[in-house]
């Protein structure tokens, strides 16, 4: 009990003076976590609804597939990844191994199954309502998947929402592949990593604190910001 | 354009080996309501499909005087069901004249005259979802029309409405056919079939058992199963 207290009165300390290390930690875990998330959705929300509105081979395969990969192990991702950028990868050229950049790429590949996979059940339910209609009006392919979107946007950002919930919390991949440099690449995860083996429990803690803080404002402003949960059901 | 005549030859839809319609041979020609009837499970939802073109043709042809995407642009459907995009009212009136390149604001004019014609005026900023039945049904009518298509198919349009709101969706059917709308459309409701129909296709196990004028088909029909119909038998 003694340590929480003391991560409480360090997380209360750290935000108060607002510590300049923490400060930067934050928005960098902010900034990776944010950027995996718009271009995670970018991938995963219109991938979702080609799997709902489109008939072909493979279809259940795939769902499948991006359901199972839902679990996939961070630390596998981050592993391959770190393969892939290493300077003896394919990717190596690039050098953005140890850069917030690699970073980002592990959590898109963290989030796309799993925000593809809730997206595609709230599409799935609103084309079978949708199906008769959109066929009858005679729409093509890409105006499907675009009323699908902008008609099921509350369920999508739930979809989003957990993909943040997954990145921001992430630390297995980040480590591998953005190494935890300070001032470079540490974010909150990986400090909190980091504190808990030299023994700092009360900052670890306090940074955790911190760290959950961060989760919970910004699925509010998401939330205020879409308006969920007010107007009828969707 | 022109669509008419319609010509249907030995056309057929079936699902797992089962056939729900046909063969079907059927000549319509380019004016007034056509109404089909029959008891349920008889393919008449089906057919209507069919002739949209929203079921599959398994066997035959069903040929039109204009190619088969000229005659799917120019026609619409209001199902029994009806289908509320999860949208505003004019919102989901404007979406079919988006859909086709028309612009924002023309849209909206269009949309709220035909609000207006349906009685749904007061109501354009309102979830179309919240709406009760009969105003969902006369805003999918409205949708359907706003595209002024030239051909309407109408899949039971007031089963769940009471006797009102039929009325109101009866008055924007007339109002359709006296501009030249072609419709088909399916009824339970024989003072219905009575008040609209110009032609009755008569429907028993998907099969067209009569095809005749209203008039005809009402005062003497051919089949003794349409007899039995009109009596109010139950026709099996």
């Amino acid at each position: 009990m003694g340590d929480l207290w003391a991560g409480l009165s360090e997380a209360f300390r750290l935000l108060v003076t607002l510590d300049s290390d923490l400060v930067e930690i934050t928005l960098r875990s902010l900034q990776v976590t944010l950027t995996a998330l718009a271009i995670g959705s970018a991938i995963a929300l219109p991938l979702a609804a080609f799997l709902a509105v489109r008939r072909f081979r493979w279809r259940r395969s795939v769902i499948a597939v991006l359901n199972a990969l839902m679990g996939l192990p961070p630390v596998v991702v981050g592993l391959a990844v770190y393969v892939l950028l290493s300077r003896s990868g394919p990717f190596g050229v690039l050098g953005l191994l140890f850069t917030p950049s690699a970073m980002i790429i592990a959590q898109v590949i963290i989030i796309v199954p799993l925000i593809a996979s809730v997206a595609h059940q709230s599409l799935r339910d609103l084309w079978s309502e949708y199906h008769d209609l959109l066929i009858s009006m005679n729409v093509t392919q890409s105006q499907k998947i675009r009323t699908l979107l902008w008609d099921a946007r509350r369920a999508l950002l739930t979809a989003s929402l957990a993909g943040f919930g997954r990145a921001i919390g992430e630390v297995g991949a980040i480590m591998i592949v953005g190494g935890n440099i300070e001032h470079a690449t540490r974010v909150l995860t990986t400090a909190i990593a980091l504190e808990t083996g030299r023994g700092d429990f009360a900052l670890a803690l306090g940074l955790g604190f911190v760290l959950i803080g961060l989760a919970i404002t910004v699925n509010l402003c998401i939330h205020w910001l879409g308006r969920t949960e007010q107007e009828g059901r969707w | 354009m022109i669509l008419f005549p319609l010509t249907v030859r030995g056309a057929q839809t079936t699902r797992r080996g089962k056939v729900l319609v046909g063969p079907v041979d059927l000549d319509l020609a380019g004016v007034g309501a056509t109404v089909v009837m029959g008891p349920n499970g008889s393919g008449k939802t089906t057919l209507l499909r069919l002739l949209h073109g929203a079921a599959r043709l398994t066997h035959g042809r069903i040929d039109w005087a204009c190619t088969q995407a000229e005659a799917r642009s120019a026609q619409a459907f209001v199902f029994q069901r009806p289908v509320m995009l999860r949208r505003s009212v004019l919102e989901n009136l404007t979406y079919p004249l988006r859909l086709r390149g028309t612009s924002r604001s023309v849209a909206q004019f269009m949309a709220e005259d035909w609000a207006a014609r349906v009685g749904l005026d007061a109501m354009l900023d309102r979830p179309a979802t919240v709406l009760s039945g009969g105003e969902q049904q006369k805003l999918a009518l409205a949708r359907a029309m706003i595209i002024e298509p030239q051909l309407l198919f109408l899949d039971e349009p007031t089963a769940a409405l009471d006797g009102r709101a039929t009325r109101e969706v009866e008055a924007v059917l007339r109002a359709a056919l006296a501009s030249g709308t072609r419709l088909i459309l399916s009824t339970h409701d024989l003072g219905q079939a009575r008040r609209l129909a110009d032609e009755v296709l008569f429907l028993l196990h998907g099969q067209v058992l009569e095809h005749n004028a209203a008039r005809k088909f009402f005062e003497a029909p051919a089949t003794l199963q349409a007899r039995a119909f009109l009596r109010g038998d139950i026709v099996e």
